[in-house]
């Protein structure tokens, strides 16, 4: 039971927006699509919502086409990042409404609207208008209409954008129990965060420039980025990407540094390869180690964030605590050559720690 | 560049001039010349209601707008020189990147050739020199906003920067880009910055000083690391910091707080507390796992992982209690019953819901 998409594509003007997509939804699992803006990551749920047509490819729901349904018989629900809801109805009828229209009795489909605004913590507020709402209670009235439906696709743009940041953080961990009981239907929801990506994704599929890049769980996405651009994508900062090469059994970094080949990439041949480091797992080193020009630095609280300039380029440093360093000063960059991630010149990952 | 003083400043929205329902509580706030603040707060705290008395924007209800000594209360925005970036970039998006640039200088009737090394100069600052004969829009967000930005320092003698979340639609990936040059601009042009955000990682990372608003007061000001490590209300431990900072009740009998049936170090002098509940703060990145009892340690139970990539964020029940625990990725994840411990240099304790100074 399963939406299963076979390279989906959708052109304008010849330059594709969704480019051969192919992959696998099932039922009661959440899916987070992560990607940057102008990923596709709207069209995508748009052509699955029916409101964008397509090219080319298939998209089957439970071995039917979905494709050759017209939007009003596709049973999707959307919540956007922009609140949308009836202004002129109740909290309590702008759930109960579209159960309504689907044939639920008044009593029936308020008593379900009531038990779903239960799960989303609006209980007390069934009676206000949704102008009488703070933001992230107006999005709850939008996902409660959505999930009380029980619809076979649950689509989900970015619900939490507009949320403070907070708030966002809040939602994040609620959604996760909200989801987890949604079971008959497909869940997709996209973001550009990758945190909120990690956290509520089931499956952590990562879409860049209309194409699908990896799809997989959070852990493995995260652990084996298979490009770079996704090692940029799903890292906040994104990764750090040094270019240099495999030689004589040393990992030669440009201005004259080396590194131990580490055993991950023992059994990599001799060549030009791209090397990645999370900035979290970069460190200040001693005296022996390569010297970085600090170009910038800020802090955060708990930590702070060095940005240098190497002799092999541009790194970004994240360490615990509150640190000053001045502009231009010289600190020491110790690279731990156990958490290198290597890449082909082609940007595919071909070792990681 | 300016020193902006707000006198008594206070703003109420209620035509009738009901002073109760105040956006702003009347407030006395000096912004010192060339500092970086940010206005940080959740929708409907005053922190734009601020920056907007501060341009001009709102004539506030009671007090006086100071810019150096100079009253300027009842000057309307255009006179005041402020560069301002909004949450989404201001361009003309027909006119070409010079022609937005230069459009303040054309309005104030420069000659061509002083406007054209004026622009030049701004371009170079904001890296878009090569893009100056491209159409605006052909641009990204985060171009965008930087020329939003440089329409505003075209001009001589700006006032001040003031920025309202100026980094919303960027996609996280390059808010680092375009926070780093924004800082090298406020930097290179000494410029006294007013930034106002939701983000707490934003106001963190950008800000000399961080002014924590609610409810239209400020309730903390204060550098980065006094906001994290000495949050003075338990509202600013929550807001600041993620997850939120970790609050226990307790009580102080005299000689030691007690949580959980546990006698707690905590570097407070307790005979000095008031008698009877408090709160203990510990921030999640304090907490630790121990493996031995000892001081300060309680029995927890793990009861969910939550995992953010390049942290992982333990849930825990501590006598009866939530609790959030970080850790960093690749640390070995905890499951089952474990013992936590409150680092006794950690704690910070609170008397109705506001940081007691009573340190040993």
């Amino acid at each position: 039971m399963a939406l299963i998409a076979d390279h989906l594509t959708l052109e304008v003007d010849r330059v594709p927006h969704l480019d051969g997509l192919s992959f696998t939804l099932e039922r009661g699992r959440l899916h987070t699509l992560i990607g940057r803006t102008l990923a596709g990551k709207t069209t995508l749920l748009r052509a699955i919502a029916g409101l964008e047509r397509i090219d080319r490819g298939s998209l089957d729901l439970d071995g039917e086409s979905f494709l050759a349904r017209p939007v009003w018989e596709r049973d999707v629900a959307m919540v956007y990042e922009q609140f949308i809801n009836y202004p002129h109805l109740s909290v309590l009828d702008n759930v109960a409404f579209p159960l309504r229209r689907r044939g639920l009795s008044a009593d029936a489909a308020r008593e379900r609207a009531r038990t779903v605004l239960e799960r989303v913590s609006l209980v007390g507020f069934e009676k206000r208008r949704p102008s009488q709402l703070s933001g992230g209670q107006q999005q709850r009235v939008a996902l409660a209409r959505a999930l009380a439906r029980g619809a076979d696709v649950l689509l989900l743009d970015e619900p939490l954008a507009n949320l403070d940041y907070k708030l966002r953080e809040q939602m994040r961990e609620e959604l996760r129990g909200l989801f987890s009981d949604q079971g008959g239907s497909i869940v997709l929801y996209t973001t550009t965060e990758p945190a909120e990506a990690m956290v509520l994704g089931d499956v952590v599929l990562v879409m860049h420039e209309g194409r699908m890049l990896q799809m997989g769980p959070p852990d493995e996405v995260f652990d084996r980025p298979a490009t770079t651009t996704v090692a940029g994508i799903v890292n906040d900062p994104p990764m750090n990407i040094v270019d240099a090469a495999i030689e004589d059994g040393l990992i030669r970094l440009g201005g004259g540094r080396s590194l131990p080949l580490p055993m991950h990439m023992r059994g990599l041949p001799p060549g030009n390869y791209r090397f990645g480091l999370r900035a979290n797992e970069l460190k200040l080193g001693s005296t022996d180690d390569a010297v970085g020009t600090v170009t910038f630095s800020e802090v955060s609280g708990s930590e702070t964030f060095i940005h240098v300039d190497t002799g092999f380029g541009p790194l970004v440093i994240q360490i615990e605590g509150v640190h000053r360093f001045a502009l231009d000063a010289a600190v020491p960059v110790a690279i731990d050559q156990e958490r290198l991630f290597a890449f082909d010149p082609n940007d595919r990952l071909v070792a990681a720690p | 560049m300016a020193q902006i003083t707000l006198r008594g400043v206070g703003h109420s929205y209620a035509s009738t001039g009901h002073e109760e329902a105040w956006a702003l509580n009347p407030l006395d706030l000096v912004w010192d010349d060339g500092r970086t603040y940010a206005l940080l707060g959740p929708s409907g705290c005053g922190k734009t209601t601020m920056l907007n008395i501060i341009s001009g924007l709102v004539r506030p209800t009671r007090g006086r707008v100071l810019f150096d000594e100079r009253d300027v209360t009842d000057m309307p925005t255009a006179k005041r020189n402020i560069a301002q970036v909004f949450q989404f970039p201001v361009i003309y998006g027909a006119m070409s990147v010079y022609e937005n640039l230069a459009f303040p200088l054309v309005c104030r009737k420069w000659p061509r050739e002083r406007i054209a090394r004026k622009v030049a100069e701004i371009a170079d600052v904001l890296d878009l020199g090569r893009e100056l004969r491209r159409p605006a829009r052909a641009l990204t967000a985060a171009e965008k906003q930087l020329i939003s930005l440089g329409r505003g320092l075209v001009r001589e003698d700006v006032t001040a920067l003031l920025m309202d979340e100026p980094l919303t639609v960027i996609d996280p990936q390059f808010k680092f880009f375009l926070r780093r040059k924004l800082r090298e601009i406020i930097e290179r042009f000494r410029l006294t910055v007013v930034y106002v955000t939701h983000d707490q990682n934003e106001a963190m990372t950008f800000a000399d000083e961080v002014v924590v608003m609610n409810e239209g007061r400020v309730i903390q000001r204060g550098s980065p690391e006094e906001l994290f490590e000495y949050p003075r209300t338990t509202y600013v431990g929550y807001f600041i910091g993620s997850p939120a900072m970790n609050l226990f009740p307790a009580s102080a009998d005299g000689t030691a707080l007690v949580f959980g049936g546990s006698r707690l170090g905590s570097g407070y002098e307790v005979a000095a507390l008031p008698p009877g509940k408090v709160e203990v703060g510990v921030r999640p990145e304090y907490l630790e796992l121990v493996s031995e009892p000892g001081e300060n340690t309680l029995p927890a139970t793990v009861t969910g992982i939550l995992d953010e990539g390049s942290i992982r964020v333990v849930a825990l029940m501590v006598a009866g209690e939530r609790a959030r625990l970080s850790i960093p990725r690749g640390r070995q994840v905890p499951s089952g019953d474990v013992l936590v411990r409150l680092p006794e240099d950690k704690i910070r304790v609170y008397v109705e819901g506001v940081l007691a100074t009573a340190r040993a």
